[in-house]
């Protein structure tokens, strides 16, 4: 299974359309937590595969496919793996996280390496096999370890990237928001950790002597290479409210997060896969 | 001359014999108003306030978002009207951006809730028992406890939401939520584990706290001066 492949086919198009299959999986949710093969796994993570598992089972009758969901879930474990590499490799150099930082960045290692496992867990359970770890070549290299990012040499650099995969992170969970709406149990998961992202954005930010939230599309002293993570960010009208009418456009931006599409997730992650 | 006179259900004093009036007691919120309306000072007639619920389906949840949004807004005027003695520049800055955050959220429910045909939550009373303005220590781990409050609402009322569009927009402002409690949890312990502690994101599964909105409801109860039912949640 080519990873491009599926992720490329995550777009928002379903967006609006999957409410009937939403109402279907409800249904459904209560019937399906019996099965031999979920009673093995432990309770918070059962009622997260049994929605899983029925919105498969709606895919074959026909009804909306449950592929959106699993793809969502696959767009989420790639950001994941690329994450919990990233944190490992730079904890493991010597030297390169200062030591007043070591406990944050420890955190928030721990933090994607759960996410990676649970992420395998779900998708295994929902009857998906999960994408592999793809190679990643942090420099931006695309496997030459010559790009033109040195995190691991350079701090500011490791900071740099950081920041710009949480909030790239925070941004791509939001956009699969009607892709895994289908699930309840799914769609609260995806929440879970989308807030654990946003809280680790903000600490990254602030370690850069940054503000914790993104005002305007300014990322925050980063390179015009991260620019794709920002762009749109500067949004003010919110479902036809002016959020700059108050207090202007810096807080009026800010109060709002916004979406990226899984392409435009994809289009980053890419910058880093082999 | 409207007055209005709030009564706690612990210990309430008035005699009412009206079976309503306290009916909120059991789902967390403690304390019950009661508008004695248009009378003489001597010749009450109490009469009660309908007690507004937040309505069924969507509007429902929109109605608990902005409830929640005006208390952490009222909250954080306080806090900037009113600054604790020798704050730091950079902690003025942190509480009015937050301020200003809060706000917008508010003031963007109750625009969206009338857009969508319904009626807005109306302007509700908050009560601060324990928080001491003066004190940053107070301040700080009242902001931490509504701000990872906030954070658990929006993540256990998400899968209620029926439009795709709120859904994103409750996404939207969550992520905010959670940039915030990182901020203020970071301010009371820097450096620490603290803006993402073990105290809220699971150490095995790496998922945030996602709370129910009755369970919500029970523990930003005491905050709530104004009554308020959500019967579809089995609230009130």
């Amino acid at each position: 299974m080519n990873l491009l492949t599926i992720l490329d086919k995550l777009s928002d198009d379903k967006f609006f359309s999957s409410e009937s299959s939403r109402l279907e999986s409800l249904s459904h949710l209560t019937g399906l937590g019996k099965s031999a093969a979920l009673a093995a796994i432990p309770l918070g993570l059962s009622s997260f595969m049994a929605s899983s598992a029925s919105a498969a089972e709606t895919s074959s009758f026909g009804a909306a496919p449950a592929t959106a969901l699993t793809d969502a879930l696959q767009l989420a474990l790639t950001l994941e793996y690329l994450e919990d590499e990233y944190y490992r490799m730079g904890i493991a150099k010597a030297g390169l996280i200062q030591t007043a930082d070591r406990t944050v960045f420890m955190q928030i290692s721990k933090h994607e390496t759960a996410h990676v496992a649970y992420l395998k867990a779900a998708i295994t359970a929902a009857g998906t096999t999960p994408v592999s770890k793809p190679t990643f070549d942090f420099t931006g290299g695309k496997g030459s370890g010559n790009g033109p990012f040195q995190p691991f040499t350079d701090y500011q650099t490791f900071m740099i990237l950081a920041q710009a995969f949480e909030d790239t992170g925070v941004r791509a969970y939001k956009g699969q928001a009607g892709n895994v709406a289908s699930s309840p149990a799914v769609l609260q998961v995806a929440l879970q950790i989308h807030s654990v992202e946003a809280r680790h954005a903000s600490q990254v930010r602030r370690m850069r002597m940054q503000k914790g939230w993104i005002e305007g599309n300014n990322g925050g002293n980063m390179p015009a290479a991260t620019n794709a993570t920002y762009a749109g960010e500067e949004k003010t009208i919110q479902a036809g409210y002016e959020t700059a009418t108050l207090f202007g456009a810096a807080a009026g931006s800010a109060s709002f997060d916004e979406t990226i599409t899984g392409d435009q997730a994809v289009a980053i992650a890419s910058l880093f896969i082999v | 001359m409207d007055r209005t006179i709030h009564v706690s259900n612990k210990g309430a004093t008035l005699d009412t014999n009206r079976r309503n009036f306290l009916k909120l007691g059991g789902a967390g919120l403690v304390v019950a108003g009661l508008t004695m309306a248009g009378c003489r000072q001597d010749n009450y007639q109490p009469i009660e306030d309908p007690i507004f619920d937040l309505g069924k389906g969507d509007v429902g949840i929109l109605n608990f978002a902005y409830a929640l949004e005006q208390l952490e807004a009222d909250f954080y005027t306080k806090v900037v009207n009113n600054f604790y003695a020798g704050i730091s520049i950079a902690e003025k800055q942190l509480f009015t951006d937050i301020y200003n955050h809060e706000v917008i959220h508010r003031d963007f429910f109750k625009a969206a809730i009338t857009a969508a045909g319904a009626t807005p939550t109306p302007k509700l009373e908050f009560k601060y028992d324990g928080v001491d303005f003066s004190s940053r220590n107070s301040i700080l781990a009242t902001a931490k406890a509504l701000e990872d409050t906030g954070v658990a609402a929006y993540n256990g009322a998400g899968k209620y939401i029926k439009n795709l569009a709120y859904l994103v927009i409750a996404g939207q402002i969550v992520s905010v939520e959670a940039r915030h409690a990182s901020a203020i949890r970071n301010a009371i312990n820097p450096g620490s584990m603290d803006f993402a502690g073990d105290d809220v994101i699971n150490v095995t599964t790496g998922l945030d706290v996602a709370k129910e909105p009755k369970e919500i409801i029970a523990a930003a109860g005491p905050f709530y001066k104004t009554p308020f039912t959500w019967k579809e949640q089995g609230i009130g």
